[in-house]
């Protein structure tokens, strides 16, 4: 292809047995087992998962009232769960989106599995408002619908009218991304399927793909249309949740700084989540070839960056609270770092500012353990971060008398962990049914980036005295074809 | 129902997409109309070699995206001011800048359901359609170019064959479907 790709560069594909015919075959092969591993893991999360339903059932049944919020504290695990999971939904968008208007080759390997993991941890997320809410059937109203009480219409003065609408957008975009993209990869499953039934299925779920000149066309003008339009709209849903705090008149939650820095947050932990699936997934489906180290570090990369500007935000907090001469603003970041949620305010800049500095080292950012360690951390480290923000500057108020403190029930831990079995649950699903890795996109590379194509140039560039510097044009068609298998 | 769409074809298979490409502009200055190409992903440069025009894709989100936009902002506008004006601590009836998340989300929205759903429309998919599947390996490892045969003599016939061949295809094969078969 036309496509210039440094020589230096390590290749997406390793393994120089590989062409298109056995590319087909390792990304479609989860799809045509069942491990057992797979289904222990699976029965697992379906239990945590009923438990979940389970939780969310008392809820509605007894009230709120069964989870521990106070008068004081009436915002705590279910908002903090929520910002949680929403900021873990965005590395599916950033990947897919982002990296694809920066032309970055390595997001091959992974955007699959990282927009399954948006749409999941997007539909965990939204749990949690709704059945705060109390009487869920009434949630449609958060909607502006028409109805006979007036009409009274929502406030469209309100952020958090305004994140109805952001995570909703969000979800449906999503979910239109992930899968016109799978569309050409379930009609490769189709084709290759032996079972009639499996055959039947898998052609609905491709909705009847072939894959002609003209499609491709139009999926390829369709793939850019929607990331343009998810890279603003990723931006704004993190923007949008901040403004549910920014525009109240909490001290702690009063900074204009939010925006960004919970952009740069929700970018930090959802590459830490896809870390954590990826490394098990690669494990459990012999994907090492197709997710390689140099994926890894380019996510740890990330990972160190957006850690570090979470990290500025911080001290940057820190010192405009000084800076500004407010007792309650001072007070708010004194009472965070040494009040009774000490140990909360700990956990978040070890595991946010501190561990993730080992990624500026090399051989850690390289290694598989450290990478899964670190990237454990950095899970709790941010919720530990939407823990301290909303529950810290809610337990002491303006009122000395109404101080509080929040401790969870026994629901409140059904329904987050509950939340985290619902979402690997999911993603098992996905990762039995559906391929895991983008099949079309990886082949796509596999002429630039992989080891087999990077071992033919550098072949024809020795035999053909390297004139070129490299560049691989439509000259290297010859020597290319005669000994390639593929 | 009478198909005016051919079904008998011969079906030329490559393995490599670049000397599928040149296949593609040699066959095409003979003079020879190909009918269809299916590849297993999309190939650079590809529609420039078959001579298509650009899509008109981004044109209809653009439209979509535009509907969106005056959607939210004329209702919006509809509900403070005039359907039910509520004083909400003395701010204004009209809060433009208020407006301007849910404006931006409605365009997003707008814009990405009627993109996809002119995708799908446009590109005949939907779910349970049965397609003419030419060769089942070009979902796989393998380049089609797909030729009507319907109107051909043999000699043209065996020429496109031959030229085929020359041009690389590792293999050239008739395929026939029934009256209306996949479509």
């Amino acid at each position: 292809m036309h496509a210039y790709e440094s020589e230096f560069r390590e290749p997406l594909i390793n393994g120089l047995d590989k062409n298109y015919t056995k590319i087909t075959d390792d990304l479609v092969a989860p799809t045509e087992r069942i491990t057992p591993m797979w289904l222990i893991a699976t029965l697992i999360t379906g239990a945590g998962a009923c438990f979940f339903v389970f939780c969310l059932t008392w809820t509605v049944w007894f009230g709120i009232g069964t989870w521990g919020l106070n008068k004081t504290i009436g915002w705590a695990w279910d908002i903090t769960n929520f910002v949680w999971w929403i900021g873990i939904g965005h590395a599916g968008t950033l990947i897919s989106a982002i990296l694809l208007l920066f032309r970055q080759r390595y997001r091959t390997g992974i955007n699959r599995a990282a927009e399954a993991m948006t749409i999941f941890a997007v539909i965990c997320a939204g749990m949690f408002p709704i059945f705060h809410m109390g009487r869920v059937w009434d949630a449609p109203f958060i909607f502006p619908i028409p109805n006979t009480r007036g009409p009274v219409w929502v406030n469209f003065n309100s952020p958090l009218l305004w994140d109805v609408f952001a995570i909703s957008t969000y979800f449906s975009v999503s979910l239109l991304f992930w899968y016109s993209g799978l569309m050409p990869d379930f009609g490769t499953i189709r084709d290759r399927s032996k079972g009639k039934l499996r055959k039947w299925i898998y052609n609905i779920l491709s909705f009847g793909w072939q894959g002609t000149a003209k499609q491709w066309q139009r999926f390829e003008s369709l793939s850019l249309v929607l990331a343009g339009l998810s890279t603003p709209l990723v931006l704004s849903v993190h923007t949008i949740v901040s403004f549910d705090f920014a525009t109240s008149v909490i001290p702690g939650w009063h900074t204009t700084i939010f925006p960004p820095y919970f952009v740069a947050g929700a970018i930090f932990s959802g590459f830490a989540m896809v870390e954590t699936l990826m490394l098990i997934s690669r494990k459990m489906f012999s994907l090492e070839d197709y997710i390689t180290i140099n994926h890894i570090e380019s996510m740890n990369k990330i990972i160190v960056l957006t850690g570090s500007i979470v990290g500025i935000a911080y001290l940057t907090e820190l010192f405009i609270a000084w800076y500004s001469g407010f007792m309650y603003e001072q007070f708010a970041f004194y009472n965070r770092i040494l009040g009774k949620y000490f140990w909360a305010y700990t956990i978040m800049m070890t595991c946010n500012v501190v561990t993730p500095q080992f990624y500026w080292i090399k051989s850690i950012r390289r290694n598989l353990y450290w990478t899964f360690a670190l990237s454990i951390f950095v899970n709790i480290g941010m919720w530990f971060e939407r823990f301290v923000i909303i529950v810290t500057s809610l337990a002491d108020d303006y009122l000395p008398s109404s101080w509080n403190y929040f401790s969870p029930t026994w629901v409140d831990w059904g329904i987050y962990l509950g939340s985290i079995s619902v979402f690997l649950f999911l993603f098992l699903l996905f990762s039995r049914f559906f391929p895991t890795i983008a099949i079309a996109e990886v082949k796509a590379i596999f002429r630039i980036s992989s080891e087999v194509a990077k071992v033919e140039r550098a072949k024809a560039a020795n035999s053909s005295t390297a004139s070129n510097g490299g560049f691989v044009g439509l000259q290297s068609v010859g020597p290319l074809n005669k000994d390639d298998k593929n | 129902m009478e198909s005016a769409e051919p079904n008998k074809f011969v079906v030329g298979l490559w393995d490599h997409e670049e000397v599928y490409l040149h296949a593609i502009a040699h066959i095409r200055a003979k003079g020879i109309a190909i009918y269809e190409s299916l590849t297993p992903f999309p190939v650079h440069g590809l529609e420039n070699a078959l001579g298509y025009r650009e899509t008109r894709l981004h044109t209809a989100g653009f439209i979509f995206g535009a509907t969106g936009t005056t959607l939210a902002l004329t209702f919006m506008t509809w509900v403070m001011t005039y359907n039910y004006p509520l004083n909400v601590g003395g701010k204004p009836y009209w809060p433009l800048p208020s407006f301007i998340p849910i404006t931006f989300e409605l365009t997003v929205l707008f814009s990405a359901w009627g993109m996809t759903l002119t995708y799908l429309v446009r590109n005949r998919l939907w779910p349970g359609r049965v397609p003419r599947i030419f060769d089942k390996r070009t979902t796989d490892d393998r380049f089609a170019l797909v030729f009507d045969a319907e109107k051909l003599s043999d000699d043209e016939l065996n020429a496109i064959r031959s030229i085929c061949k020359t041009e690389g295809a590792v293999e050239v094969k008739d395929k026939v479907f029934a009256e209306n078969e996949g479509l």
